[in-house]
């Protein structure tokens, strides 16, 4: 009753303070835009105040940072006792070139690695394939086969710092040769620790670097999934992600609600295959964009925890707090880098990796400003690491537990992305799950359909891009210097693959393909028939095209 | 310009590794919007695949989306496709990711225009209706 009274106190409170101060104000000065939208297109209302937070339930929804739900964060003590791992993503040209960037940008102060891959490599193809012309070495660096990948982690030592790993398609055969390189370098499996990005749902959705038809790529995610439970404990085998789905053109919402369902559809693979909840999902990450809006982004990442935990508890029955607990990376928001004025990028950088650490991301790869031209330069990826040393050491963000937790509109927010997701939840629950619905085109549609609106929406103006579409230059006053890829990458790894090929016990490469043929038509876990392959330097476009034979290739439907 | 009373029809394109289609396809239902037939390749098309339909089309114009770098081999090999096979007018056109010291090389190599990252899909429109050539 009591409270009851204080809710109709503060209604009466509102409607007092519209009456003497907002009407007046609006009759002076009338606001500048009929309607408020953020960069997903969600209205956002004048104001926010007590009643827009009057069904927050302290002990249910918020909680403490450590504590069930985990809006607040998974560490009681914030990043007061560890800061997020500064994980810049990095890969071009040749093996060589890139673990020249990998070692620059540890000597930096970079504290994780990850490895971009080119597109061959992304698809499954050597870098000899006709299907691989133009483009070895250009989007990311080029492996073919474990003598790349020696190449690529040469002096670094993979029991002590973790590498995550951007591979989809062929992620069972990236997996396979990072462990028998760290094997080489006499690391202990039960040691090392790491991430395979092996978020397969996420390329039919939005990335679109598939392979095999969904079913049996998910089979070949399950895999791993199991092999790393048994045999690499603490390795994270999947990063759940919402990064590309946002790119293609979906909203904060549609990228929290597809990424979460995508999370949920492996929990249920993995337990149909017999696999302890308890043990494998605590290995499995997400992975979320930072866009530019940044209270929305920041409401993202709570609602993002505390869904995960409900999700966890109440779907799967999970007890144990790292099951329930959803631990990210973040990038920020490629999409929204400019190629007008390129320098402005770092400032967009700067305000959407802010959002990710004031969301308690763990992990944070910050874009460099020309990477709307090309791939990163030395310098600008210098600046870009820079950025969240400052943020992290120089701006006091991190000196406290979820900063923003508790403000009407930041909880407002969080609760409305709940909302939302839940209710996604629901129609892909009805259409038999995510796999269902992406065959259906379900998810594609919705993301297609929000990019365009998002076109239109910036076209009419109503979403503004400094140096775009407002404040545009004829003369663009900044000219940056950009990173280009030699044609010769090719040639060059070419040759070594040749080299590879001519080199190795051509009877061990035949009959090691042949047991992952025969491991993927029983249905048997195909890893450890790919770890001996790998091992006898069967290539990656080798073992995929033995795997196509067993599986065929997916086709895309017309969406 | 084309007969005000027939439709222009344009084949989006995109050659390549590459999976980020949210630029074509923006771009396919923009021209569509903008009154134009417009025919999708989807995913992965090599500059051989990309010619035969264009010319099975029978199209105005070929917009070819490519992000990954890959322009400087695959934008002109698809050029001289459509030229060998006698389509000597279609207007070739690229939106993508591509430097600008690329792009007079590509310009000599018979690419019309090239769109950056944020062109408005209105100015793209513009150009192609003013660019294609008359036919019968």
């Amino acid at each position: 009753m009591q409270e009851l009274n204080e809710a109709s106190s503060e209604q009466i409170q509102r409607d007092r303070w519209e009456e003497e101060k907002l009407r007046p104000a609006l009759n002076r000065q009338p606001e500048r835009k009929s309607s408020f939208q953020t960069v997903s297109l969600d209205q956002i209302n004048r104001l926010y105040d007590r009643t827009d937070v009057a069904d927050v339930d302290f002990s249910n929804d918020l909680s403490f940072p450590g504590e069930f739900p985990y809006t607040r964060g998974i560490h009681a003590t914030g990043y007061r006792g560890k800061l997020w791992t500064m994980r810049q993503f990095a890969g071009f040209g040749t093996p060589e070139e890139t673990n020249a960037r990998f070692k620059y940008l540890l000597k930096e102060g970079q504290t994780g690695l990850s490895v971009a891959y080119d597109l061959p490599a992304l698809m499954g193809y050597d870098a000899d394939s006709p299907l691989s012309e133009g483009e070895v070495g250009k989007c990311g660096v080029a492996v073919s086969s474990l003598a790349d990948m020696e190449a690529l982690f040469d002096g670094i030592p993979l029991e002590n710092v973790t590498v995550s790993q951007t591979i989809n398609a062929p992620a069972s055969v990236f997996l396979a040769m990072y462990l028998v390189v760290a094997e080489k370098q006499g690391a202990d499996w039960s040691r090392i620790s790491g991430t395979l990005q092996n978020d397969i749902l996420k390329e039919y959705i939005a990335q679109k670097e598939w392979i095999y038809p969904i079913r049996s790529a998910m089979k070949l995610v399950i895999d791993t999934l199991e092999f790393c439970t048994q045999h690499v404990p603490k390795y994270n085998p999947i990063s759940v992600s919402g990064y590309h789905i946002r790119e293609a053109g979906a909203t904060a919402l549609q990228e929290l609600a597809f990424t979460l369902r995508d999370g949920i559809e492996y929990v249920e693979w993995g337990v149909r295959a017999g696999l302890d909840i308890e043990q494998f999902v605590p290995r499995i990450s997400f992975f979320f964009n930072a866009h530019n809006d940044f209270f929305e982004e920041v409401a993202k990442y709570r609602a993002a925890r505390r869904i995960w935990a409900r999700v966890m508890r109440d779907r799967f029955g999970a007890a144990n707090e790292r099951t329930m607990q959803l631990r990210f990376h973040t990038q920020t928001a490629g999409v929204s880098l400019t190629v007008q004025q390129p320098l402005n990028n770092i400032v967009r950088v700067a305000i959407q990796a802010l959002a990710g650490v004031m969301g308690g991301t763990q992990s944070l790869h910050t874009d460099a400003y020309d990477e709307a031209l090309a791939l990163p330069t030395d310098k600008a990826a210098l600046i870009a690491l820079r950025t969240q040393q400052i943020i992290a050491e120089e701006t006091g963000v991190a000196n406290t537990a979820d900063p923003l937790g508790g403000s009407y509109f930041v909880e407002a927010l969080t609760n409305k992305m709940e909302k939302g997701a839940l209710d996604y939840f629901d129609r892909i629950d009805a259409m038999g799950g995510m796999v269902d619905a992406v065959e259906k085109g379900f998810p594609q549609r919705e993301i297609q359909d929000s990019a365009y609106q998002y076109q239109k929406a910036l076209e009419r103006g109503d979403q503004t891009i400094v140096g775009v579409n407002k404040y545009a230059m004829q003369d663009e006053p900044q000219q940056v210097p950009t990173l280009v890829i030699d044609e010769s990458v090719r040639s060059q790894q070419v040759e070594r693959l040749e080299r590879t090929r001519a080199t190795r016990d051509k009877g061990a490469v035949e009959r090691t393909l042949d047991a992952v043929k025969r491991a993927a038509e029983r249905g048997e876990n195909t890893m450890p028939a790919t770890i001996e392959a790998v091992r006898e330097y069967a290539t990656l476009g080798e073992i995929c095209s033995a795997l196509r034979d067993v599986y065929g290739i997916y086709e895309e439907p017309a969406i | 310009m084309v007969q005000p009373n027939k439709r222009i029809r344009v084949l989006v394109a995109k050659p390549g590794l590459d999976g980020h289609d949210r630029g074509a396809k923006v771009i396919a239902r923009a021209l569509r919007d903008a009154g134009m037939e417009v025919i999708y390749t989807g995913l992965r098309q090599t500059p051989e695949m990309i010619a035969a339909a264009a010319l099975q089309e029978d199209v105005d114009a070929v917009g070819v989306s490519i992000l990954s770098g890959a322009h400087n081999t695959l934008c002109p090999r698809i050029v001289s496709l459509l030229r060998e096979q006698g389509m000597t007018d279609t207007l070739v056109v690229l939106g993508g990711i591509v430097p600008q010291e690329d792009i007079p090389k590509l310009k000599e190599q018979g690419v019309a225009e090239i769109f950056l990252p944020g062109t408005s899909t209105q100015d793209i429109a513009e150009f192609i209706r003013k660019n294609v050539k008359p036919r019968d």
